[in-house]
């Protein structure tokens, strides 16, 4: 799913102190299956994904839950693929609940009953996060991969209101429906939603094999900004709107995760903690899971956690660049990605000596017309028909 | 278009944290959190003061009457500051009104 973690922005009073490598972890992004009825192709899972077989038990994961508690998590985030793929989905929330959890459930929605909101609502959720692919449902359809869900996820929307859960709809923007922007926004409000994430897409993973199709134009951003201020402070009070700017074309990388290791992680199907959803897109990393060690012990071991904490690692430019604890150095997925080194500057930024290179390519491939996508499977992928 | 209306915190309001808005002490840290949707909000003594006292039953100018006799503060002053803080808390989705006037 989407970069919910990057849209954390907890208050100064829980932030490690800048001397700190790490806090006590705030949340936790917890993808309990790969599985999902969806194909977007920008999906965040990792292109080889984690198979059924593979999945943590229901008990490891409710053991995995009480550790979260125990080490001072705060929140839950149920994520994917798509969580209401597993049957045990309800009793996870409930344990979250029991041992004290803010439970959040990212769903595509697609496979949501009404009679399964309730049970969720019941066992304690505390919020539903639904993303969807455009306004138009033919669109929309197109670009998830699912013949019926964008209808689908209206229905399931709408009993999310009834039962009185909060709502967020989740909107990934790319240059095939930055168009539809303005008509998004009004389908949040008419669905009642209490926060909108529009969240240009991040490209690694699933997004990055796409890129040349989803790439939007320099015109297109400068038409998103407007709109969304524009959005935010008509809308004040009413919906909150979180942006998340597409950062090929920022002059400065994100603060991704803020920090890697510092107060976020990610627990993959199969039990693998990372540092990030994206992190293992980077070669050579190796992780640990919750079947060989306690979440205690990799929080504070672990080697791929221990890497690129802090500041130590850093090359120039952010070595001597007074941005460095601001923003940590960007995106070690991205600086994988672009350049074969994640410990380099994240390309996102100016300073960057690829940041040029980059930029350009970005418009080349925006404006190269190439709009069809490669649907993300468990088969690594399957090419949009032509026409 | 349908939708919600923007709450408006005035001295009648009778406010309450809504379910996705969760108040508790955090034992790991020490510390009061209000938990949200992708936020932790840090509130300081008197705003988990105030927070306790949404309860739905009270309004705006009961718990500022009851906190102005705690702290010998004159009311109207505290009205205005907790409005003020309410208000905030209110546009970021986290406050929620009791529609119905308790008898
Ligand atoms: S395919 Fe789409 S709906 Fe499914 S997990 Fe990926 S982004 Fe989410
Ligand atoms: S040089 Fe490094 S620390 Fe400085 S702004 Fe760029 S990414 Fe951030």
């Amino acid at each position: 799913m989407t970069d919910v973690l990057d849209e954390t922005r907890p208050a100064g009073g829980l932030d490690p102190d800048a001397a700190a490598t790490h806090g006590i972890p705030i949340a936790v992004l917890a993808e309990i299956t790969h599985r999902c009825p969806l194909q977007c192709p920008y999906c965040s899972n990792p292109v080889e994904m984690d198979r059924a077989n593979a999945e943590l038990s229901t008990d490891e994961w409710k053991r995995v839950i009480g550790e979260m508690a125990d080490l001072g998590v705060l929140q839950i985030h149920f994520s994917g693929g798509e969580p209401t793929a597993r049957t045990d989905l309800v009793e996870l929330v409930r344990h979250a609940s029991e041992v004290g959890l803010y439970s959040n459930l990212i769903t595509s929605a697609v496979m949501l009953t009404r009679e399964k909101v309730a049970e969720l609502a019941d066992a304690g959720l505390s919020h539903v996060q639904i993303s969807f692919q455009a306004k138009d449902p033919s669109l929309a359809n197109r670009i998830g991969g699912h013949k019926r869900g964008h209808g689908k996820k209206l229905e399931a929307a709408a009993w999310v209101r009834q039962e009185g859960l909060p709502l967020t709809v989740n909107a990934v923007m790319h240059r095939q429906n930055l168009h539809e922007l303005p008509q998004i926004i009004d389908m949040a409000v008419e669905l009642d939603a209490h926060r909108l994430e529009v969240a240009n897409v991040q490209y690694y993973g699933w997004a990055l094999k796409n890129r040349a199709a989803l790439m939007p134009t320099e015109a297109q951003i400068e038409e998103c900004n407007r709109v969304v201020a524009e959005a935010t402070e008509r809308l004040h009070g009413i919906l909150a709107i979180d942006y998340v700017v597409p950062d090929y074309y920022a002059l400065r990388p994100k603060k991704c995760m803020g920090g890697w290791g510092r107060q976020f992680f990610n627990i993959s199907p199969a039990g693998r903690v990372l540092p990030c959803h994206a992190a293992e897109s980077i070669t050579g990393l190796r992780f640990d899971s919750v079947r060989d060690h306690s979440l205690a012990w990799i929080w504070e071991h672990s080697d791929a956690f221990n890497l690129y904490r802090g500041t130590d690692w850093m090359p120039e430019p952010c070595r001597s660049c007074e941005f460095k604890e601001e923003d940590f150095g960007g995106c070690r997925c991205q600086a994988f990605a672009l350049t074969g080194n994640a410990a380099a500057t994240d390309p996102a930024c100016a300073l960057s000596p690829k940041h040029e290179e980059i930029f350009r390519l970005a418009s080349e491939e925006a404006t190269g017309g190439d709009t069809r996508f490669v649907y993300r499977n468990f088969a690594g992928g399957t090419l949009e028909p032509q026409g | 278009m349908t939708g919600r209306q923007r709450m408006f915190v005035g001295p009648e309001s009778r406010p309450v944290l809504p379910r996705h808005a969760r108040l508790r002490f955090d034992k790991a840290r020490q510390m009061w959190l209000l938990l949200a949707p992708e936020r932790v909000l840090t509130p300081d003594d008197i705003a988990v003061e105030v927070l306790h006292l949404c309860d739905g039953t009270r309004s705006v100018r009961d718990i500022a009457e009851e906190l102005a006799q705690k702290y010998k503060a004159p009311t109207e002053q505290i009205v205005t500051d907790v409005e003020s803080m309410l208000q905030d808390l209110a546009d970021k989705g986290f406050l929620a009104e009791m529609q119905e006037q308790p008898k």
